[in-house]
């Protein structure tokens, strides 16, 4: 129990620090390495609790996926540098103390919140469902779920990811002018009757090319 | 303190809860960070669904967050689209200086 709790403050600092500097960190190509050291310590929490597969998912789809999007994107952008001053004292910037009372606020809602499940825990329990079955693992079991009650929401999210593709390669897409391509079917179908003409020159009169 | 519970991972949600939001009001520089620190308001519900649906027995929790990381990751797709359309016709993306629809 020891290790486990200790292990759950490293990582959970690990976590709420990489948090913080991927908002504070000046330059967009760190913010993107400690958004993955984020990603990374969350899923060892969610391992170490127990929900192994979805540490694993969020390994795959987030590391994998979503930060190495967000690492092409802002290294093909050359936008890593940020130019301007952190929290300069321009007048666009008197929102900062806005912003922080706003996400203060937020905390300590949350907070309220989890102290109000602590004190009285029963109230969402007897409403739960229960799923204890300690035969099977973690993987097994979400399967088991997952493609039977949740199978109309399993494909919904399917059909997500498709719209999602579709729209990010129609957005992304352009014609570009300029750019010389062979027309193989123009080429093909090119006649020599199109193209050559026999014409009769009278002496003296030369050729009138514009015909 | 040693005995690891329900709260302190919702604990730990809040505070990355916050920090995102905290991240997208201050950001003064392009709008990536501010993707990020939505991807990180995500992960913070991601870390209150798998912790309730671990304390409480109830595994609707995790395959709910199965779909959030569904949508999360479309968001994140078409949100960079979007960047680089924007980049591509404007060569800048200052969040200052996005301002054509004069909000």
């Amino acid at each position: 129990m020891l290790a486990h709790s200790l292990f759950f403050y490293i990582f959970a600092f690990i976590a709420i620090f990489s948090a913080i500097m991927v908002t504070a960190s000046k330059n967009t190509v760190h913010s993107v390495f400690f958004l993955i050291l984020d990603f990374i310590s969350v899923s060892c929490l969610f391992i170490m609790i127990g929900a192994e597969f979805l540490g694993m998912i969020m390994l795959i789809v987030y590391v994998g996926a979503v930060a190495v999007l967000f690492l092409f994107v802002v290294m093909m952008l050359n936008v890593a540098q940020q130019k301007k001053q952190w929290f300069s004292s321009t007048e666009s910037s008197k929102h900062i103390p806005l912003g922080f009372l706003i996400s203060v606020i937020i905390f300590f809602e949350l907070i309220i919140v989890v102290g109000g499940w602590k004190f009285k825990p029963d109230v969402v329990s007897s409403i739960s469902l229960s799923f204890n079955d300690t035969d099977i693992s973690n993987t097994h079991s979400i399967g088991n779920v997952l493609y039977t009650d949740y199978i109309h929401l399993f494909q919904l999210s399917g059909m997500v990811l498709l719209v999602a593709m579709i729209g990010a390669i129609v957005l992304t897409f352009r014609k570009r002018s300029g750019l010389k391509r062979q027309s193989y079917f123009s080429q093909i179908s090119r006649e020599r009757s199109d193209s050559v003409k026999l014409i009769e020159v009278e002496s003296n009169k030369g050729v009138n090319i514009d015909d | 303190m040693i005995d690891i519970g329900l709260g302190h991972y919702l604990t730990l949600g809040a505070i990355i809860f916050s920090i995102g939001v905290a991240g997208i009001f201050l950001n003064r520089k392009n709008i990536i960070v501010i993707l990020m620190s939505i991807e990180l308001i995500l992960l913070s519900v991601n870390i209150n669904l798998v912790s309730f649906s671990i304390f409480l027995n109830d595994l609707t929790g995790q395959i709910f967050t199965l779909f959030i990381l569904t949508v999360a990751a479309a968001e994140a797709a078409i949100g960079l689209a979007i960047i680089v359309v924007y980049y591509r016709n404007t060569s800048d993306i200052d969040v200052e200086k996005i301002q054509s629809l004069k909000g």
